[in-house]
């Protein structure tokens, strides 16, 4: 794995904004790279000589992709080593797998497991009943969180790769529609533990977006509903950052087609990008995008101010010109490092 | 079927399908974030403002495309977009889906009153109705169903003036859902385990009995176990209740599913120009393949463009550098990097559509460039059927 010298910079010293957390739930809307920060989390969370659990419960095989691994299988496979001896480990989590485990765990069904599945009462359970699905979900992070070997926590974190933004607060509570259906037995106990560590403060509810109308609009609206149902919020992660080279002023006059025509030909000249007279189209098109990438600077700072309001802390990753590769993840770790999201 | 070519693919022509009184429902699917609503809208006002009837189903609009359309609540019911231009003879009726009340509405259709009141109370119901997984997908098809039957379409009443439904899909983790979930909700409705749920009357005939009644004695123990004795009461009677519906939900299920079979029909597939909005677009262009379903094309939403595309990102940036080096024109050095970054983009996006192609080569697509603003009025909408036209 590339990792020589991308170092995450967690020395011992290192302060992260979320010490004490077990559990990174991460969200967004569809399209603002939740996967690849949830990934780039689990990195920067175990680098340090720790040991970080990647979980997605999307059957989408998204981490399988971005790691560049074979499909997962239903198990805890490592995955990616941070440099100083971290390991992420990764789990795509199966509904079907998950409420098979969690009978015989419970229950130690054996034989009665395989008539469920033969009567259609798997499928009932985790393609149709309401909710359960989730709750299967949800129980194997659970489980994941508290697991414990010779009472030293198996992983120092969790980070889920959650559902999107839009349904994060009815899958996360999930457990308290159970407790409301089921007024007594295992199934009830269970769905109250689960509440007990989601609305702790071992747990922290990320939400990842791009500076842009629609997705700052979810965050907003995925922040308020959280709150509402006391699921703990943690930081708003502005993913795909884009620099703003334009200094202000030029920033301005690229916005009123006001840039200065005949010093840009000059310099094109300069550059020896176009001849005596000539070149007039390059400039045209250059200013053109100037002024399109000043409208886009204006939105970006409109939407960070409107995300600034949250009053939740912000933390801003960079746009990966090349691309997001294995390369790209240790790159947006160390950015969560230094900004002590982790 | 045409034989592939390794050219360049067709451009997908959408003012030539929505002109053609032939298409009656044209249904606009992808995976999230990818810009179905907005797409779904601008093509249904596209068409109404080129003279066809339209009534657009929208699942889930951004607050102020909602507000654009005049829907300011979500209350199922079509309601005229103002504003529509009515040169052409054409109008737009637009509506939000609201998953709880179709629900409703359908177990009101297929249920006495007293059985409807009494599904309604089962605690069940609610967790059902809005959470069930499918749900959404589900209603989003009977909704199609409901508005096609009043259409002035064939198949439809004609008490509407439609003559052409335009759909947006539900946000669902895949596009492929859509297709799926109804006919999973109607095969577990059909399902050994319901029937089992409903009690040994209902397992079947007698010899299906004297075989399974040791596993139902056994299951409904585990059950009981698992979840107390009170939850499984209220699912048997919520399970009884729909009983006398199942018959209508898998029978419409069944004929919408034929209903986007049929010519008229067509889908649309949106995308974005990324990796895994293009990697989702592909299963789906094979699975309506496989369905015998009629696809349309591809549309590529928010795709970067340059003025300059001679200009490549490696020389711009080369020519940035010598001038920084220099130490001469700022402006113009600053203006080349960013030339070079929208170049970089440009190139990649292009390089993963071209793989889409190299898969589907017969698959015509139009782009849609990238906006520096969402679209919020009509007017940004209008802009957008432009780019599909």
């Amino acid at each position: 794995m590339p990792t020589a010298d991308r170092r995450p910079a967690r020395g011992p010293g290192h302060s992260s904004d979320f010490e004490g957390v077990r559990l990174h739930v991460v969200t967004g809307k569809g399209g603002t790279g939740k996967t690849t920060v949830a990934a780039a989390l689990a990195l920067a969370l175990a680098s340090g000589g720790r040991r970080t659990l990647l979980v997605e419960v999307e059957d989408r095989q998204g981490i399988a992709r971005l790691f560049d691994v074979p499909p997962m299988p239903y198990a805890e496979r490592k995955v990616a080593v941070a440099p100083d001896g971290g390991d992420v480990l990764a789990l795509a989590v199966e509904p079907r797998a998950a409420l098979m485990e969690y009978l015989d765990l419970f229950y130690k069904l054996g034989r009665a497991g395989r008539v469920l599945e033969r009567i259609g009462a798997v499928d009932f359970a985790t393609t149709i009943a309401p909710g359960l699905r989730d709750v299967l979900l949800t129980g194997k992070v659970y489980e994941a969180v508290r697991r414990r070997k010779q009472g030293v926590a198996v992983y120092d974190a969790v980070v889920l790769d959650a559902p999107p933004t839009g349904r994060i607060t009815r899958f996360l509570n999930v457990n308290s529609e159970v407790s409301g259906l089921a007024k007594v037995g295992p199934v009830r106990k269970q769905a109250d533990a689960i509440m007990r560590v989601l609305t702790s403060p071992a747990t922290a509810v990320h939400l990842v977006t791009l500076l842009e109308e629609m997705p700052v609009q979810e965050t907003v609206d995925g922040v308020a509903s959280l709150t509402a149902a006391g699921l703990p919020v943690g930081g708003v992660i502005v993913n795909q950052v884009r620099d703003e080279l334009l200094p202000g002023p030029a920033l301005t006059a690229a916005g009123k087609g006001a840039l200065d025509a005949d010093g840009v030909r000059q310099g094109l000249a300069a550059a020896r990008l176009v001849r005596g007279d000539g070149g007039a189209a390059m400039v045209d098109g250059l200013l053109e995008e100037a002024g399109w990438h000043s409208a886009r600077v204006r939105l970006q700072r409109r939407e960070h101010r409107q995300l600034k309001q949250l009053g939740h802390p912000m933390y801003s990753l960079g746009y990966l010109p090349g691309g997001v590769d294995l390369g790209g993840l240790y790159d947006l770790a160390e950015q969560m490092c230094a900004q002590e999201l982790a | 079927m045409s034989p592939p070519r390794a050219a360049a693919p067709d451009r997908l022509s959408l003012d030539a399908l929505i002109d053609d009184p032939g298409t009656s429902i044209i249904v606009c699917c992808g995976s999230g974030g990818v810009g179905k609503t907005t797409t779904a809208a601008a093509l249904a006002l596209r068409a109404a403002e080129r003279g066809r009837r339209v009534v657009v189903l929208t699942i889930d609009p951004a607050r102020r495309l909602a507000q654009a359309m005049g829907l300011r609540e979500l209350d199922n019911t079509p309601r005229t977009v103002k504003g529509v231009g009515r040169k052409a003879g054409g109008s737009l009726d637009a509506m939000m889906l609201d998953m709880k009340r179709t629900f409703d509405e359908v177990v009101e259709a297929h249920a006495t009153p007293e059985k409807a009141a009494q599904i309604r109370a089962n605690p069940f119901y609610d967790a059902m109705s809005s959470s069930f997984s499918g749900t959404s997908e589900y209603m989003a098809m009977e909704k199609l169903g409901q508005l096609r039957a009043q259409a002035s379409v064939p198949g439809g009443t004609g008490d509407r003036d439609w003559d052409l439904i335009v759909v947006d899909t539900p946000p669902s983790r895949s596009a492929l859902d859509f297709l799926d979930a109804p006919r999973r909700l109607s095969s577990f409705l059909d399902g050994r385990f319901i029937r089992l749920l409903m009690g040994p009357a209902k397992a079947g005939g007698r010899a299906y009995l004297r075989v399974f009644s040791s596993a139902v004695g056994g299951i409904t123990g585990l059950m009981t176990k698992l979840l107390g004795a009170q939850v499984l009461k209220d699912v048997q009677a919520f399970v009884a209740a729909l009983d006398t519906m199942f018959g209508g939900f898998r029978d419409r299920a069944e004929q919408t599913y034929t209903t986007l079979q049929a010519d008229g029909t067509a889908f649309i597939v949106v995308a974005a120009p990324d990796p895994d909005a293009l990697r989702e677009a592909s299963y789906f262009v094979e699975r309506l393949s496989s369905e015998a379903m009629p696809l349309a094309g591809l549309v590529l939403n928010r795709v970067q463009t340059t003025p300059l595309a001679t200009l490549g990102a490696e020389r711009s940036a080369a020519a940035a550098e010598q001038l920084d080096e220099d130490g001469e024109h700022p402006l113009t050095a600053v203006l080349l990097r960013l030339h070079a970054d929208r170049m970089r983009r440009v190139v990649r996006e292009q390089a993963v559509a071209a793989r889409f192609t190299a898969a589907h080569p017969t698959v015509p697509v139009v782009r849609v460039p990238a906006r520096a603003q969402d679209v919020h009025d009509l007017v940004g909408l209008r802009g957008i059927g432009e780019d599909l036209a």
